[in-house]
């Protein structure tokens, strides 16, 4: 063996180790988080917390059930409106579109993520707000719902556009016509990076607070229909953690393992529910 | 895909149709500061009047005072009275005068973080000022060691800690020291929200605690229900009669006592730097914002109903939260300003 | 990048194969027409967005100008306001944070999707992206109760010591500031660059590989540069998203990064960033300059946004040698 054959295996060992290393250490310090809400909030996660309205201070008990159905319907609210949005233009951009229009539209959607959430809160404040007079839950499901938007656009476009030329040009030669080559050819070869992508999208809206606070505002009892203000976690957890009480920090601890228990069961279902009869084999 | 769109329709379906509730829902903004006996209080009073809700957030006073002037809320909440701006634009977009109704009483507490210093540091107002104006630099000065013989104080340099967001702590702290410092009054003044001549900013009452707490050799100030929660050692204060006074409900509510006497009608009052000899200089009102004309009778009533309550069982909810209740005359004009509401 | 269209050549003689095959042409114009609507609402609400940010800042471009971007001030009470050591907060922090966060990344990216077995890798992913979901306040209160002593008690001796008279290790340090705030940006963002980028990874043909294996590369050379060319626009919009995400973090940021608007080459010292003061400030923003100037500051990050894109773009356009583009479409 030469050795310049010998140094590129070495590299080849080396490099490959190192990216296992870095696998392993942004595995590790989600392992960590992790264990430190369960550390810290774990205690407080218990039956009360599913069921009960947030007790004032000094009471023991009480739980942040409104807070959990909130976020539930203001996810459900935020991805009908940024997920076909996202999706749909996505679609557009791979299937249809020509390139100025792609990549103005592509910049357009990197500038709505780059604005911060307070920013989109106060958009939203002015759009929805301010001309009913009211907080409501739909306003936050609006705010939550233009930021999933840039996520789900750009990765719906990159996976469709990564589908194969061949896939779509044998569709095409079997006399189908191009939206029914994107329906049943292109997007469910695409199927899983989009999926990823719009997981990831309410992955990251289900956490934020700001543009909740003028928006859904918040609400210690339970919020009726999508016009009320409605608790949410992400809000619990900001309002208990910076208050002075040491039984309410828990609960904010505890809430953020809620939410991550809920991303994941939303994950979960999504990925089962939708995957049967899509067959995406990995190449 | 069908499976799908018959789950969503489900889940819509279960999201719009709530449990009958008639309840009357009021909603409200305001300070931090006095959240947990106000969350206390609305709990209460939602227990004996099942009908009614009072959803308060605890957005800031600014914001709560914002979001009145919009009219998305019904009332709001604020450490720091509105100013003659602020009546007037109200007046303005909403077409009616707004009260103030202070209901508890709160001080903000010098906190430190010191080497060997387990106590209360005495401090005086030349010492705070000087501190926060950046012009004295290290606790072993003798601004800060005078007052204080027989404690050991390092020669290291200070780290001012202080509110990064706006604030009515903030404001009731530099409303102080422009009482007490002329040069802080014409360098920095006083507002929720001022240009720091030194120091870290520490998001909210927490923040500021949490800094002080990891920071070696810091001072910042805090309301005094952080302080005596997160059991962090705070400063006594020389009040304007010369006595070193640590901050509790007595003192508070002494220095509140001295300003009932000249409490203005709209109870628009700043009592820092109070006269009494028991009386703690860094004390502040908290007021609720209520609306002087209603369209809605029936949230008019409720408010009402609320504030005579308030007014008479809420107060003995305060103490056990650390908060000090209302002098006695203060409240007996407050049940007269109720019924300016309409 | 669209697919060039392949079109369906025209219909015979026929007259009814006409019929049929436009009819199918129809079909696909109202798709277009659809998913066309959709793709230019994104950008008539970034459109929308960037007005209603413009009208809100009037005052304070009126009065300041040009001068805002260069003024250091920021004082409530005087009614002054500068965005200076906002902008470059913003910029340093980004800046460690993808510095950290894309080699990491891109490294744990390639290792799940090309050397883990199918199963790890998708477990792992899973956790992955379950760092997305962790709330903002959560990363932030992490970050004081344990990247900040760390920073003071660790960190900063281990560089401070050894290289402290450069101006980027200067001292004091007081564990918030620029490069706390970096990490936990940096740990916020890395889901984003992994999940995206091992989903592009895993998409790149299996031909791909196995035939520069053939041709004698190691793994890593067919990895490095075969795959991982082919993926690369996907992976350089996983940065993008990253970046995004970076300069408009808001909660998270303004719990550890002091809060003080100051200008220094150190990375130990507090600073500030335009998200991090306008989310502490605008609530309580009392009198129309001070609101106008904090929305103002909000078009600066716009705009910084814009640029950054721009500038990345260009990068991209000018590292693509020609002929050199994999192609697949």
């Amino acid at each position: 063996m030469s050795a310049r054959l010998r140094w590129r295996k070495f590299l080849s060992n080396f490099m490959l180790t190192l990216t296992g290393i870095c696998a392993f250490v942004s595995v590790a310090v989600l392992f960590f988080i992790l264990g430190y809400l369960v550390f810290n909030g774990g205690t407080s996660v218990n039956w009360a917390f599913f069921t009960q309205l947030p007790k004032p201070v000094g009471e023991v008990g009480g739980g942040m059930a409104n807070a959990i159905v909130g976020s539930a319907k203001l996810l459900l609210a935020a991805s009908l409106l940024g997920v076909p949005i996202g999706f749909f233009g996505g679609i557009y951009l791979a299937e249809f579109s020509g390139a100025t229009v792609a990549s103005v539209v592509r910049y357009a959607a990197d500038l709505l993520n780059g604005v911060p959430s307070i920013v989109i809160g106060i958009f939203a404040y002015s759009m929805v707000v301010l001309p009913f007079k009211h907080f409501s839950t739909l306003a936050g499901a609006f705010a939550l719902g233009l930021m999933m938007i840039p996520i789900t656009l750009r990765s719906t476009e990159e996976f469709l556009g990564a589908v194969p030329r061949m896939l779509r040009e044998g569709a095409m030669a079997l006399g189908a016509s191009k939206w029914k080559t994107i329906t049943s050819v292109v997007v469910p070869a695409a199927y899983r990076g989009i999926l990823t992508a719009i997981l990831l999208a309410l992955a990251r809206v289900a956490g934020e607070t700001a543009p909740l606070l003028f928006t859904a505002f918040g609400n210690r009892f339970w919020s009726q229909g999508w016009g009320q203000p409605t608790a949410s976690l992400p809000v619990m957890i900001f309002t208990y953690a910076v208050s002075p009480y040491e039984d309410w920090h828990r609960q904010a601890w505890a809430a953020g393992l809620v939410l991550l228990g809920l991303i994941l069961i939303i994950n979960i279902l999504a990925r089962t529910i939708l995957s049967r009869g899509i067959a995406a084999p990995r190449s | 895909m069908k499976r799908t769109a018959m789950l969503l329709t489900a889940v819509l379906a279960f999201g719009a149709l709530m449990w009958a509730q008639n309840a009357l829902l009021i909603n409200g903004a305001g300070a931090t500061f006095p959240y947990p006996i106000y969350s206390k209080w609305f709990d209460v009073y939602h227990q004996k009047n099942g009908n009614i809700q009072f959803n308060y957030q605890s957005v800031g006073s600014g914001a709560g005072i914002k979001q009145m002037t919009e009219g998305t809320v019904d009332f709001g909440a604020t450490d720091g009275p509105m100013n003659d701006e602020q009546l007037k634009a109200f007046q303005a977009k909403r077409g009616s005068g707004i009260l103030h109704f202070p209901t508890v009483l709160g001080a903000v507490v010098p906190t430190y973080n010191v080497q060997g210093v387990s106590g209360a540091l005495n401090l005086t107002p030349d010492a705070l000022a000087g501190i926060f104006l950046g012009k004295i630099t290290k606790w072993n000065d003798p601004a800060i060691a005078g007052p204080n013989q027989g404690v050991k104080l390092p020669a290291e340099d200070i780290v001012v800690v202080h509110r990064s967001d706006g604030s009515g702590t903030t404001y009731v702290w530099t409303d102080y020291l422009s009482k007490i410092s002329d040069e802080w009054k014409s360098k920095v003044s006083k507002n929720t929200s001022v240009n720091w001549p030194v120091g870290l900013g520490g998001k909210g009452n927490e923040g500021v605690t949490g800094l002080v707490k990891q920071t070696p050799n810091s001072i910042g100030y805090v309301e005094l229900i952080y302080a005596v929660q997160n059991k962090i050692p705070y400063g006594s204060v020389k009040n304007s009669s010369g006595n070193f006074i640590k901050a509790d409900l007595a003192s508070v509510s002494a220095a509140a006592a001295g300003a009932a006497k000249d409490m203005p009608d709209d109870f628009r009052v700043s009592i820092t730097n109070a006269p009494g000899k028991t009386a703690y200089p860094i004390c502040s009102f908290t007021w609720l914002l209520i609306p002087e004309k209603f369209q809605d009778p029936a949230k008019r009533d409720a408010i009402k109903g609320f504030l005579k309550w308030m007014l008479t069982d809420g107060q003995g909810y305060a103490e056990p939260l650390s908060y000090a209740q209302l002098p006695k005359e203060v409240v007996e004009k407050e049940k007269k300003a109720i019924n300016k509401i309409q | 990048m669209a697919t060039a269209n392949p079109t369906l050549p025209s219909a015979g003689p026929a007259t009814g194969s006409r019929s049929f095959l436009s009819k199918l042409r129809e079909g696909d114009e109202i798709a277009r027409l659809i998913t066309f609507l959709f793709a230019t609402s994104v950008v008539l609400i970034t459109i929308l967005l960037v007005y209603e940010l413009w009208i809100n800042s009037a005052l304070a471009r009126q009065k300041f100008g040009l001068h805002f971007f260069v003024t250091q001030v920021w004082d409530p009470v005087l009614d002054e306001y500068g965005a200076l050591p906002f902008i470059f907060g913003t910029l340093m922090t980004s800046s460690i944070a993808l510095l950290i966060a894309v080699p990491l990344g891109i490294g744990a990216s390639i290792f799940l999707a090309e050397l883990a077995p199918a199963r790890i890798s998708d477990t792992l992913q899973f956790f992955i992206d379950l760092l997305a979901a962790v709330p903002s306040v959560i990363y932030g209160l992490l970050g004081v109760f344990i990247v900040v002593p760390l920073m003071r008690t660790v960190i900063f001796p281990a560089l401070n010591k050894p290289f402290g008279y450069l101006p980027i290790f200067k001292g004091p340090s007081y564990g918030v500031g620029f490069f706390t705030a970096g990490i936990v940006l940096a740990i916020m963002v890395i889901p984003y660059i992994i999940s995206v980028s091992r989903e592009v990874l895993l998409s790149v043909p299996r031909d791909q590989r196995e035939a520069a294996l053939a041709l004698g590369s190691t793994r890593w050379e067919s990895t490095w540069k075969v795959v991982v060319p082919f993926a690369k626009t996907g992976i350089m919009g996983s940065i993008f998203l990253a970046l995004a995400r970076a300069l408009g973090e808001t909660m998270a940021v303004t719990m550890v990064i002091g809060n003080t608007p100051i200008i220094s080459a150190s990375l130990f010292s507090p600073g500030d960033t335009i998200a991090s003061v306008i989310a502490n400030q605008f609530t309580e923003a009392t009198g129309d300059l001070y609101l106008q100037s904090l929305v103002a500051l909000g078009l600066v990050l716009f705009l910084l946004t814009f640029i950054l894109n721009g500038l990345a773009r260009l990068l991209i356009v000018l590292t693509t040698q020609k002929g050199s583009e994999v192609t697949n479409r």
